[in-house]
């Protein structure tokens, strides 16, 4: 991927195996977030090529790539801030269910969607913030809202960048273990800085540094590759 | 365009007071003629219809359209010339007005969409000035004359609309019916999805939605309900002229949203009501109406963004959460 000449991901293959939790980790800078836009088309390779369960998606749009099955969050969270949470997940059931381009119903239609919601909401344990707006939500809350809102379009693959981000220590706790559930019967790819969490989550670690992958493999491989250490683990982890 | 407008996240939970509210309004205006000038207020809610239809636009969706008055005068044009010249029954040459105005929104919506921001309003702005350009030149709209003397005609072959109550009355029916539109487009599943790209236009599009049609639809939506108000316009005031397509009325519009207050139902009604009301009341005055409406626009800006209505609401919400 070339940004005006300046090449910010270069030769990077990556393949995640379905069923596993693969992380993405690396200093910042290195180009997480973009070949997460690449894979999810927010952004258009110059060369190369993207397949999803074999089918190429090199060309597709953002939109099409997610109908497919494969389904990103954002590292700034992404929510409808001043919908409510219950809308929030609400607006990612309707495509599937047929309710979105309806414009001579009532809205009482979409009440069909609320069990479906609900049981969302409360596998993030927002039950209790269901009728406020997003906007009201604490930072960690917030993150769970997306979660929740990605994991309405049951999708094969999720892509998170940085879950975790800004979540104190009980949040982070329940969001691993909400990930180690959702991860029984999807693919997860996902850019986190905290390697504990990595450590504990994750099957396999693609170290990306400078646009290009420094190393590939579980993550005690990963960890006590020398070039990897020198690059990011030596100084950040303890 | 979502840039530095305060968008209004729910309307206060008042379903049954304003059920009572809007029984209210709708006697005020059924007594209205016997207390003003007839013409000033179908002007009014000729107009009001006008802003509500942008405002679907710019108040749920986020795209601020300069190009409105395309949509507007268009439809005047075409039904003017369809009740003048072809001897059309009103309502069918108003319906060709929606028509024409449908398919000019989706010409402009389909150029318009694939930017943002300003530069959505800029294309908008371009597309409508080569329309008013389009309309100075072609022989069916006499030019600088317009269409003049257009027949009120009887609705449906019955009612005499050169009767000011009956006219009046059958304007307000046709505003009652364009807000009842909106309204219900507004609160639908689709409504929901405008809303939401209009909140985080990405994260739509992470969830599979094919924005780009979503706004294509409010477009046409818009374009179609701004010309069913240009259409009744050309009908009650009997002319269609390049006033209407010019982009002065394109910005006319924006004010009148903005003051009532964008992404709230009635503000467009009271920000329209309002203007027109101001330009006729000091049409007589020595002092220049379009300066005074321009200082009370930048005393609205300054001191309640939300707008009018918007800054009503807000307050109604506060004292709510107070309460609670």
């Amino acid at each position: 991927m070339e940004f005006r000449g300046f090449l910010a991901v270069k030769d990077v293959t990556l393949s995640v195996n379905e069923g596993t939790i693969h992380a993405l980790i690396g200093p910042n800078g290195a180009g997480k977030t973009t070949v997460f836009n690449l894979l999810t088309k927010f952004l258009t390779p110059t060369r190369g090529q993207i397949t999803f369960k074999g089918e190429d998606i090199t060309r597709l749009k953002a939109a099409e790539v997610a109908r497919l099955g494969l389904v990103r969050s954002f590292q700034i969270s992404a929510v409808f801030p001043h919908l409510t949470v219950l809308d929030n997940v609400r607006v990612a059931l309707q495509r599937p269910s047929g309710l979105a381009t309806q414009f001579w119903r009532s809205s009482n239609a979409l009440s069909t969607l609320d069990e479906r919601a609900m049981e969302l909401i409360d596998a993030v344990n927002l039950s209790s913030y269901r009728d406020l707006t997003a906007s009201e939500l604490s930072y960690g809350r917030k993150r769970a809202l997306e979660i929740a809102t990605t994991l309405a379009l049951d999708p094969a693959m999720l892509l998170l960048d940085e879950p975790m981000a800004g979540m104190g220590h009980e949040d982070i706790g329940r969001i691993s273990d909400l990930i180690r559930r959702i991860a029984k019967n999807r693919t997860v790819l996902m850019v986190e800085h905290n390697l504990n969490v990595v450590a504990d989550l994750c099957d396999r670690v693609t170290v990306l540094a400078r646009g290009e992958i420094l190393s590939d493999g579980s993550y005690d491989t990963v960890s006590q590759d020398p070039r990897v250490r020198e690059a990011y683990m030596g100084t950040e982890h303890e | 365009m979502a840039v530095g407008t305060q968008y209004i996240a729910e309307q206060p939970k008042l379903r049954t007071s304003s059920k009572v509210l809007g029984a209210i309004a709708i006697a005020a205006l059924l007594a209205a003629p016997f207390f003003f000038y007839p013409v000033l207020l179908m002007s009014i809610l000729c107009f009001a219809l006008f802003a509500c239809a942008f405002n679907l636009l710019i108040g749920y969706v986020g795209l601020l359209s300069f190009g409105h008055a395309a949509f507007f005068g268009g439809a005047a044009y075409f039904t003017a010339h369809a009740a003048k010249v072809w001897g059309w029954e009103p309502l069918a040459a108003i319906l060709l007005g929606v028509a024409g105005a449908a398919v000019m929104g989706l010409l402009m919506g389909f150029l318009a969409i694939r930017r943002q921001g300003i530069y959505f309003a800029m294309i908008t702005l371009a597309l409508s000035q080569m329309f008013a350009f389009i309309c100075l030149q072609v022989p069916f709209t006499h030019g600088e004359d317009g269409i003049q003397g257009v027949p009120r005609g009887y609705l449906l072959g019955i009612l005499d609309l050169n009767e000011p109550l009956t006219m009046y009355y059958v304007t307000l029916a046709i505003f009652l019916f364009g807000f009842f539109i909106i309204w219900r487009i507004v609160n639908s599943p689709f409504g929901n999805i405008l809303k939401a790209i209009r909140e985080n236009e990405r994260r739509a599009v992470s969830l599979g939605y094919r924005v780009d049609r979503y706004k294509l639809g409010a477009f046409v939506m818009s374009a179609a309900l701004a010309g069913l108000a240009g259409g009744t316009k050309a009908i009650v005031f009997q002319f269609a002229t390049l006033t209407d397509v010019n982009w002065q009325m394109s910005g006319e519009v924006i004010l009148m949203t903005l003051l009532g207050g964008i992404g709230t139902l009635i503000g467009p009604v009271v920000g329209a009501s309002l203007v027109i009301a101001l330009q006729k009341y000091f049409a007589a005055w020595n002092f220049p109406v379009t300066v005074l409406i321009g200082i009370i626009f930048v005393i609205c800006v300054l001191l309640f963004r939300r707008g009018i209505v918007g800054e009503i609401l807000e307050l109604m919400k506060r004292r709510q959460k107070g309460a609670a």
